[in-house]
């Protein structure tokens, strides 16, 4: 049998202790033994950015990482956006008013790929923000909206 | 005319309301299927064939029973299921059935093709499963092009397939024609071959199985846009009644046409569930998705069209040749893209003369299914290259040539034998050159860069009733839904539809309808998609039917229900049953005196807890049902594109500089989703037009088995598109409405082709391949500079 390892994560802010094969993945870890299905996976080999989360605030993709490499970070996955009493972010209502999901598979991906990207460079413009949205794969929209609502949301949060 | 039965206030439709889907997908608390995990519950891999084409020796599973997690392993022998098998009904020169193996049983035709599914613990240990398993091969010839398949020695992919063709058809041969070639003053011809490409959901393909004892039942949770087609093909491979199979289906992460078909993958691991008696997960991984799921649109035509000197077409002369792959897709068969091309190719002109030749090969590459469009992309592409062709000949613009040859007088019956109903061809058309001209791209055109300006016109049949697919042949035939409503005690309702939304929002738009027919809001009705033990049957989604029939039918039920409300309601009003109407706002109105109303609820009320003071004759409860077909040739929708690209001399590189959609989709039920439509439609025609190509090698190894190899665009390639809308609304359908998911994917790869043309106008070099060869390009513009 695969030898096991202790693993302390800290995920949401809340802190986990589990013993896993050392090849799990970090995505796998969220989803299947923490229960945080929001965060996708699509590829498996970090071109999609479905799975992307935040480690110490920076987006990764959580298919290339194991989660013994993680022991020590902040991680922040889709659930963490939402307000405590369930109102979505900004940046959430933002993708919806401006149809930045159809199948809503990829939005995951993106919504933590765009809180990362915003909270380093809440100044950016809209051209910066289509090169970043360029980071992950969404099937349906054709990316125009998804371009709209960060930048929306961006000047948004520069006018609060 | 009569006074309404329903009063509409036209809140809802047309009406962008909040999506409803979102709140839930933002949130990441949608249900997709690995979301879902039950106790006890295992994991699937498949075994997959390493070799094109090859007898298998043997298979040995010994080592995969012996690693450690893995609980079982079965081959085709160990699970003895029936096979799929799609058929047509046409006589045997022109369609050849062949049956689809759930695991492969002596045969491999496809390097992925599943041979053993492996079940373990958790899902690592069902990969380190299967790279333990032993399968000789003894290695035959592969067929892994067309052309190939075709050729007098050529090896049979299927031995009952002489000549490795499945279908042939040869259809319409207009009296006459070989004279209008002969005599016409301008004959153009475009050979053109258009390259094999995934619809790629970006989520795979997946399911979770297991064996209710309670409910004696096999409850399969699939992505799948057909749940009741699963039903029956997996009743029938495992020998089992359909009541006792349940196909429910989640949150969809995309589908395309992909999930439109039966999949072997998740027939394999219900049946491994059911043979277990625990539950059986399979979520297909990328390179699988890539390698073995359904693909589409490798196509070869070889098309002439006849011209006047006014640039008028007088004939068209095709022959139109599609490389299915290893096998015929459940429940369409591999006619489906030759069929598709043939019956409609002559698209939105009028074409006096038609011959058309269309045939499905068989080669050892995954199978085909369908794709977003399905043969119309490639044909509109062929169609629009004949025109810019013959305007160059002639020496007429391109786009006046067109105008030329577009219908606009409706109904227009073709030479192709299907009735056209109105749309706005013309109209678009002129938006759309209008549209470029006033914003100066003839004038940047006209500068020192290399640019081009390109368009697309073509129309799209939506709603293809159970008559259009009937003269496919198909055996099982696709084309009504069925729509059960159903109204609770509180006054709310939840309506059933056959459709399966994954991604085009029909619990929002779908609930449009409702609440317009019935004037209640959109919180008061739920809508109820996707479980075969709850909806009578359905045809799933796809060729953009949902809105047209889909809709229909769950507006016909409401209607339905609306009336036994008036008829309980003027009972108790003590009033004429016609002097009542819905007042729009949850309730029924006298329509002389509007205060004397009952709301929805006190109507439940009486139909349920009261049910002693209905009328006469009327039963207790408030539920209704109903059904919609398409009694003639369906509903187009139609649209023009215009796009200017400007070429890299440097790279051959290819950029999108504007992107105009005018579109007509009847009348839209919500705009804001319909323009979604659009611009992820056209994002992926963009894609086919100039990224993406599943190719393989000459042992038939696929060479694109990751996102590295197949390039799914990104924002830095996809452009912004400005879409204007105009509205023909469709005579038979509700609302008006026509379907809308396709047509952007349909118009793109033209537009994009005619655009790159356009700006190799100087260079003598003309190109009618996509995806659009980087290097072509690069050399048609250095053989230019000299």
């Amino acid at each position: 049998m695969a030898e096991i390892q202790l693993v302390e994560l800290t995920v949401n802010g809340e802190r986990h202790d589990l013993a896993v094969e050392p090849r799990r993945t970090l995505v796998d870890v969220l989803r299947h033994d923490l229960g945080l299905t929001g965060t996708h996976v699509g590829c498996e080999h970090g071109i999609c950015g479905a799975c992307t989360v935040l480690v110490d605030g920076a987006p990764v993709r959580a298919c290339l990482v194991f989660a013994a490499q993680v022991e020590d970070a902040d991680i922040r996955t889709v659930e963490s956006l939402e307000a405590p009493d369930g109102t979505p972010s900004d940046l959430q209502q933002e993708f919806s008013a401006h149809h930045g999901l159809q199948c809503g598979f990829c939005t995951p991906g993106f919504l933590m790929l765009a809180q990362g990207f915003l909270a380093e460079r809440p100044d950016a413009t809209k051209e910066e923000i289509r090169e970043v949205v360029a980071s992950n794969l969404c099937r349906c929209t054709g990316y125009q909206t998804i371009v709209e609502a960060v930048d929306a949301c961006a000047a948004r949060r520069r006018n609060a | 005319m009569s006074e309404p039965r329903f009063r509409r206030d036209g809140a809802w439709i047309g009406a962008s309301v909040p999506r409803r889907e979102d709140p839930r997908l933002v949130a990441g608390r949608g249900r997709f299927v690995d979301d879902i995990a039950l106790p006890g519950m295992l994991h699937a891999q498949f075994v997959r064939s390493s070799v094109a084409h090859g007898r298998i020796v043997a298979v040995d599973l010994d080592e995969v029973r012996a690693v450690p997690g893995v609980v079982a392993a079965f081959s085709a022998a160990d699970l003895g299921l029936g096979d799929i098998t799609a058929l047509l009904d046409r006589p045997p020169h022109e369609f050849v059935p062949t049956a689809m193996p759930v695991l492969a049983r002596d045969t491999v035709r496809f390097v992925g093709e599943p041979v053993a599914i492996v079940i373990a613990r958790d899902p690592y240990a069902a990969e380190d499963g299967v790279e333990a398993a032993l399968v000789e091969y003894e290695e035959l010839p592969p067929v892994v092009s067309d052309t190939a398949a075709l050729a007098d020695d050529a090896p049979l992919v299927h031995a009952e397939a002489p000549r490795n063709t499945l279908v042939d058809v040869s259809l319409f041969a207009t009296e006459g024609i070989d004279d209008v070639f002969a005599e016409a003053p301008c004959v153009v011809r475009v050979q053109t071959k258009t390259g094999r490409q995934n619809a790629l959901p970006l989520e795979t393909r997946g399911v979770v199985a297991h064996w209710d004892d309670r409910d004696e039942q096999l409850l399969v949770q699939t992505n799948t846009q057909i749940p009741h087609q699963v039903r029956t093909v997996l009743a029938g491979c495992a020998g089992l009644a359909e009541k006792q199979v349940r196909v429910t289906v989640p949150d969809m992460g995309g589908g395309f046409g992909q999930k439109c078909v039966v999949g072997r993958e998740e027939i394999a691991a219900s049946a491994a569930a059911l043979r277990l008696r625990r539950p059986v997960k399979w979520i297909e991984d990328r390179r699988d998705a890539l390698t073995a799921a359904f693909l589409a649109r490798e196509q070869r035509y070889d098309v002439r069209a006849a011209f006047d000197a006014e640039g008028h077409i007088l004939g068209l002369d095709a022959d139109v040749v599609c490389d299915m792959g290893a096998y015929s897709c459940y429940p369409f068969t591999a006619g489906i893209e030759p069929l598709m091309a043939s019956a409609e190719m002559p698209s939105v002109y009028r074409v006096p003369a038609y011959r058309v030749r269309g045939r499905a090969v068989t080669t050892n590459k995954a199978p085909t299914g369908p794709y977003r469009g399905v043969s119309r992309p490639q044909y509109v592409m062929v169609m629009e290259r004949l025109m810019e062709r013959a305007a160059r000949e002639l020496g007429v613009d391109p786009v006046e040539i067109r105008r030329r040859n577009l219908i606009t007088v409706f109904p227009y019956t073709g030479v192709n034998g299907i009735t056209y109903d109105p749309g706005s061809y013309r109209e678009s058309l002129d938006l759309c050159e209008q549209v470029l001209r006033d914003e100066g791209w003839y004038d940047v055109r006209d500068s020192d860069r290399v640019i081009g300006i390109g368009y697309s016109c073509f129309s799209e049949r939506t709603g293809y009733g159970s008559g259009a697919f009937a003269q496919r042949k198909m055996q099982v035939v696709p084309g009504f839904d069925i729509s059960e409503i159903r109204m609770d005690v509180s006054g709310t309702v939840s309506v059933t539809t056959g459709t399966m939304s994954h991604g085009q929002s029909h619990e929002t738009t779908m609930a449009q309808i409702v609440a317009d027919r019935l004037g209640l809001d959109l919180a008061q009705v739920k809508i109820v998609q996707g479980d075969t033990d709850r909806i009578t049957y359905g045809w799933g989604s796809f060729a953009s039917r949902s809105i047209t029939i889909g809709g229909s039918a769950v507006a016909a039920a409401s209607e339905k229900l609306g009336d036994q409300l008036r008829e309980i309601a003027a009972h108790l009003l003590d009033a004429d049953v016609d002097s009542v109407e819905l007042d729009g706002a949850g309730g029924v109105r006298l329509r002389d005196d509007p205060e004397r109303r009952l709301s929805f609820a006190e109507l439940a009320d009486v139909a349920y807890l009261r049910a002693h003071l209905l009328p006469k004759g009327v039963g207790p409860g408030l539920t209704a049902t109903a059904s919609f077909d398409v009694a003639g040739d369906g509903t187009f929708s139609n649209a023009t594109h215009g796009v200017v690209v400007e070429l890299d001399p440097g790279t051959g590189g290819v950029e999108i500089l504007r992107y105009v959609c005018v579109e007509d989709c009847g009348v839209a039920i919500h705009p804001q989703i319909v323009e979604g439509q659009c611009r992820g439609g056209i994002a992926q025609g963009i894609a086919g037009a100039l990224f993406e190509q599943i190719t393989y090698d000459a042992a038939g190894q696929p060479l694109a088995p990751s996102l590295m190899e197949y390039k799914v665009p990104t924002a830095a390639e996809i452009p912004d598109v400005a879409i204007h809308h105009l509205e023909t609304p469709c005579a038979f359908t509700a609302n008006g409405a026509k379907g809308a998911g396709e047509g952007g994917t349909i118009g793109a790869p033209a537009a994009v082709l005619g655009a790159v043309n356009d700006a190799l106008r100087d260079t003598g070099v003309e190109l009618d391949d996509t995806p659009i060869a980087r290097e072509a390009v690069f050399r048609a513009l250095e053989a230019h500079r000299g």
